[in-house]
């Protein structure tokens, strides 16, 4: 019979994954779903699952993961900004779940922008 | 409905808690299986309503948000549970909070399926987890509950909801309950995991 799991097992979890708050100091990378009534109808939730997926496979811990509200682009959600230290601040518009490997491969981990998914930059 | 499923429903109503500065939101769902009958009920501490707001509210072309005029979650939940033979209703006092309250009859065929409610809780805990969130799940008498201060208490801190693997682990283990729940309770979980 498999264990099941218990809440008390998380407490090792958040241990193993400790390095979180020591990358924080040095400035890490913030990735913001848009999640208004127009983003939730678009996907975003299925997109923000996938981005979570994503970094927990290839275990990259220094990103933190945030919502937000509709901020009037309602035609481009799902609306995805990747902001990483001393870079603009990048929306992609219209992301696909298909589209988030791409986004964590290239854009967090190389550094370089998904140009053809961009919609805005801000400096 | 243009939402998918309950699930993305339950996400935008629990929202609109939060655009309402609740600190607490209840999301709470009852499921009576002789019944054929599933009732959600959302509710929330924030600034509420006045009796002008409320009764326009289900209108598609009302909101209080300033950056797009036209309001879609509660006419969409509305339309979903008036739908399937449901009722909805939403219970409103400025200062005190709001509570939406929406009922569904499973065996009507245009009832909508529940969707993937652990995808709904975590994006909350991840979104705000600065609020104490309250779910429960009752199927005939049994329950499962998720308080958001208790998962905050085994953390520690409650910027660690937005650790990946915490809320990975959080959804597999939110699954896991609404399994067994779904099952019958755990001894008939077990039994079916060993066959």
């Amino acid at each position: 019979m498999p264990k099941i799991r218990n809440l008390e097992d998380l407490r090792k979890v958040k241990e193993s994954a400790k390095d979180l708050t020591a990358a924080r100091s040095g400035g890490r990378t913030h990735i913001i779903v848009g999640m208004g009534t127009c983003g939730i109808a678009a996907g975003a939730r299925e997109v923000m699952t996938a981005i979570l997926a994503e970094l927990e496979k290839r275990g990259i811990k220094d990103v933190a993961v945030e919502t937000t509200g509709c901020i009037g682009m309602c035609q481009f959600e799902p609306l995805v900004d990747v902001i990483r230290p001393g870079e603009p601040r990048i929306t992609y518009g219209n992301v696909s779940p298909e589209d988030v490997p791409r986004i964590v491969a290239e854009h967090l981990i190389n550094g370089n922008v998904v140009a053809d998914k961009v919609i805005g930059r801000t400096d | 409905m243009m939402l998918e499923d309950l699930s993305h429903s339950i996400l935008d109503i629990a929202e609109n808690a939060v655009n309402a500065e609740a600190t607490k939101i209840v999301i709470e769902i009852a499921e009576k299986l002789d019944e054929n009958k599933i009732t959600l009920i959302v509710s929330d501490n924030g600034k509420g309503m006045d009796e002008d707001l409320l009764s326009r509210v289900s209108d598609p072309f009302v909101t209080s948000r300033k950056t797009r005029r036209v309001g879609l979650g509660i006419p969409f939940l509305r339309q979903a549970a008036e739908g399937c033979g449901g009722f909805f209703e939403i219970r409103s006092s400025p200062g005190k909070g709001t509570s939406v309250m929406a009922s569904f009859c499973t065996d009507h065929i245009d009832c909508p399926p529940m969707g993937d409610l652990a995808a709904t809780l975590i994006t909350l805990l991840l979104g705000w987890p600065d609020k104490r969130w309250i779910f429960r799940y009752k199927i005939n008498g049994r329950q499962f509950e998720l308080d958001s201060d208790e998962i905050v208490k085994v953390l520690g801190d409650r910027e660690s909801l937005r650790s990946c693997e915490v809320a990975a682990w959080l959804k597999g283990w939110i699954d896991e309950n609404l399994s067994i729940l779904r099952l019958g309770g755990s001894d008939q979980y077990a039994q079916d995991k060993k066959s």
